[in-house]
């Protein structure tokens, strides 16, 4: 059979082309892969072959020292923006997805916002950090402090909140508002005890991902936040320790105590984003065990595909099922 | 239909208030709240949302103000001009200042230009092997690692960058290219010196790996939406792997890639961190991919420091950031044009 296949020279330029791409593809992840690998190897290595674990309890010194109040001051960071960006991300993302018009019907309304949402996504992180020093570290009189921080991040990372927490609220199945309604529940409950419960794991997702966003960023917080040894007592008017300003400025220190502390710091932040990107990680299997619709993600062989709809009682060319018309 | 009488208002208006007479105080606040919940929801919904869009007036206006005073001054020299110093009273400025932005933005176009051509094809590859090639076991972990790249934060990459991969490009890598190649136009640019790894191709492969995560996991999501029957008629048809990718998978997610793909230029636009620790810093074209270089945003972070108690220089350092505004506002601007002109996802087959 593949002797007669190969007869033409067409045929088997068709061979070689999609032999050609199946070993690109593979190629492509690996050349994404080995990086990746290297990276993070790479950080855990380094890291590892002076690691202290007082570090983790000690105060930064000009000579050495830990890390205790960096560590501290990226959680309060991300605390910060958990409560300022969530809530205004979440909301935001409930007019998006709930309140807006839909497209469909007249892009006039939700037009301009969404614009709005998805080119502050896009906006340069260090543009946002000159506004902040400009506005409110010089403007306000605030100093680099803790308060224009979490402001500039919390600008920074309410669209993507915003963008998840719509995604997430379009997913939940329109059964359920229209059953909502059909209770005779008011919208606004109808929207609390049914909408917006069910679409919370979706949006505590993008809660994680804008806090993981959220703990490495460095550049608008140099000329926000500056940063200091240790934990200062007030929002405004004393600079502010976090750990990625240890990474940037470590590294080419002087003082060799501060090359592994960058390290240090480097392999906190990255722990730090793995158990945030591990916790969103359960949520959404939670989520999907829970929802109507599982589609299965990754793994689109053909047997895979048979094995999904054999699951949901779907034919596999999809020719029966629904009668003709 | 009129009132049969009686005194108004002495009549209950339904037979249920007569009953229970005024509902007790708890009561009418909740059923108040119940009345008006929706419209609580909308009114702070409606306040969150219009925030982004303030903070993005707000950010835009103060640039502009901030960098009035020296827009007249710096004139179009400022876009095409190569000279770029703070004049002749050294660091803190004084006459003789002269602010050609020209290499800056070269650079900001160039290194994020460098990582898209990367990224794009290599993204591609691998969501393709990711969904279409793999079972589900490998592809989960692998993807998971994907994401777990996105989610490093720039200043650990460029740590790495600096200090691993730089230097292993610029001793392992880059003299193999320099030496291979001729000696025409184009290619003239990849020649030697090659450097010691900070400059302007380190800075794009390192950008390249930052965004890659995000194409590739968009793209991965489109190729896992794309309805299984166009694939596997086109595969009945007895078209091969790559005329199946070729000629129904992306067509029907072109546009979702190349939105995807605007966001990775975003953010290779305004990356400022890892680009300030691997590009090398230097004010100028460099003469090969491999020198220094600077962006924007690298600038504003390295410069601003030191012209803190300079008028002039703070200004000037506005006037590059709002340049980079107007382009990353532009390019989101363009993709939005281009998805919605390309349209959406493809037709849904069998119900959204």
């Amino acid at each position: 059979m593949t002797s007669l296949l190969a007869a033409g020279p067409a045929t088997r330029r068709r061979r070689v082309s999609t032999r050609v791409w199946r070993g690109l593809t593979y190629l492509s992840l690996i050349l994404l892969m080995a990086p990746a690998a290297w990276l993070l190897i790479n950080v855990v290595a380094k890291a590892w072959t002076h690691w202290q674990w007082s570090v983790l309890w000690t105060q930064l010194t000009p000579t050495g020292g830990g890390l205790r109040d960096q560590i501290l001051g990226t959680f309060i960071l991300m605390l910060g923006v958990f409560i300022i960006a969530g809530t205004i991300g979440v909301f935001a993302g409930i007019h998006l997805a709930e309140f807006a018009r839909p497209r469909q019907f007249s892009g006039r309304v939700s037009g301009p916002l969404r614009t709005a949402s998805d080119v502050l996504a896009g906006f340069p992180s260090i543009v946002l950090g000159y506004v902040g020093y400009v506005a409110l570290v010089v403007g306000l009189g605030w100093k680099l402090s803790l308060l224009p921080a979490l402001i500039i991040l919390s600008i920074m990372v309410i669209p993507y909140i915003a963008k998840n927490t719509e995604t997430s609220l379009r997913q939940v199945p329109t059964g359920y508002r229209e059953g909502a309604e059909a209770l005779g529940m008011s919208a606004g409950y109808g929207l609390r005890k049914v909408v917006l419960k069910s679409a919370l794991p979706g949006i505590m997702t993008g809660l994680l991902l804008a806090l993981a966003i959220a703990c490495g960023e460095t550049a608008p917080l140099i000329y926000t936040a500056g940063f200091s040894n240790t934990l200062p007592h007030s929002l405004t008017g004393s600079q502010f320790p976090y750990l990625t300003y240890m990474v940037f400025t470590g590294y080419n220190s002087p003082e060799t105590q501060y090359h592994y502390l960058a390290y240090d710091a480097a392999l906190i932040l990255v722990v730090i984003v793995m158990l945030l990107l591990v916790l969103s990680r359960i949520v959404v299997s939670r989520t999907q065990r829970h929802s109507e619709s599982s589609r299965s993600t990754g793994g689109g062989g053909l047997r895979a595909r048979m094995r999904a709809r054999a699951q949901k009682n779907e034919p596999l060319l999809g020719i029966t099922g629904a009668p003709p018309r | 239909m009129t009132a049969v009488g009686g005194v108004a208002g002495s009549v209950p208006a339904t037979p249920h208030a007569e009953s229970v007479g005024k509902p007790p105080l708890p009561k009418r606040v909740a059923d108040f709240a119940r009345r008006n919940e929706e419209r609580g929801w909308r009114s702070v919904a409606w306040v969150a949302v219009i925030l982004p869009l303030a903070a993005l007036v707000f950010a835009i206006t103060v640039l502009a103000v901030k960098a009035s005073p020296v827009i007249g001054h710096n004139g179009w020299y400022f876009l095409y001009g190569r000279t770029w110093t703070y004049g002749n009273q050294g660091y803190g400025g004084g006459p003789g200042a002269e602010f050609g932005a020209w290499a800056i933005i070269w650079g900001t176009i160039a290194s994020s230009v460098i990582a898209i051509v990367i990224a794009l094809p290599l993204s591609i590859g691998a969501a393709f092997a990711l969904t279409e090639r793999m079972p589900t076991w490998i592809s989960r972990p692998l993807g998971f690692t994907i994401e777990i790249l996105a989610g490093i934060p720039s200043v650990v990459i460029g740590l790495w960058g600096i200090l691993a991969f730089a230097p292993w490009l610029a001793k392992n890598v880059y003299p193999h290219i320099a030496s291979v190649m001729p000696d025409v136009p184009v290619f003239r640019y990849f020649r030697s010196p090659t450097g010691s790894g900070e400059g302007l191709l380190s800075a794009g492969i390192v950008l390249a790996l930052m965004i890659v995560p995000i194409i590739t996991s968009t793209t991965r999501d489109l190729f896992t939406q794309v309805p299984p029957l166009p694939k596997e008629g086109a595969s009945a048809l007895g078209m091969t792997d790559w005329e199946v990718a070729n000629k129904v998978t992306l067509p029907w997610v072109r546009s979702g890639i190349i939105g995807a793909t605007v966001l990775g230029l975003g953010r290779a636009l305004g990356e400022t961190i890892a680009i300030a620790m691997i590009g090398g810093a230097a004010l100028r074209i460099p003469s090969t991919i491999y020198l220094p270089f600077t962006t924007i945003a690298a600038t504003i972070l390295t410069q601003l420091d030191g012209q803190l108690a300079n008028p002039q220089g703070v200004a000037t350092l506005a006037e590059l950031a709002l340049v980079l505004a107007v382009i990353s506002v532009a390019v989101n601007l363009v993709a939005r044009l281009i998805v919605n002109r390309t349209g959406r996802v493809g037709a849904p087959v069998g119900g959204a």
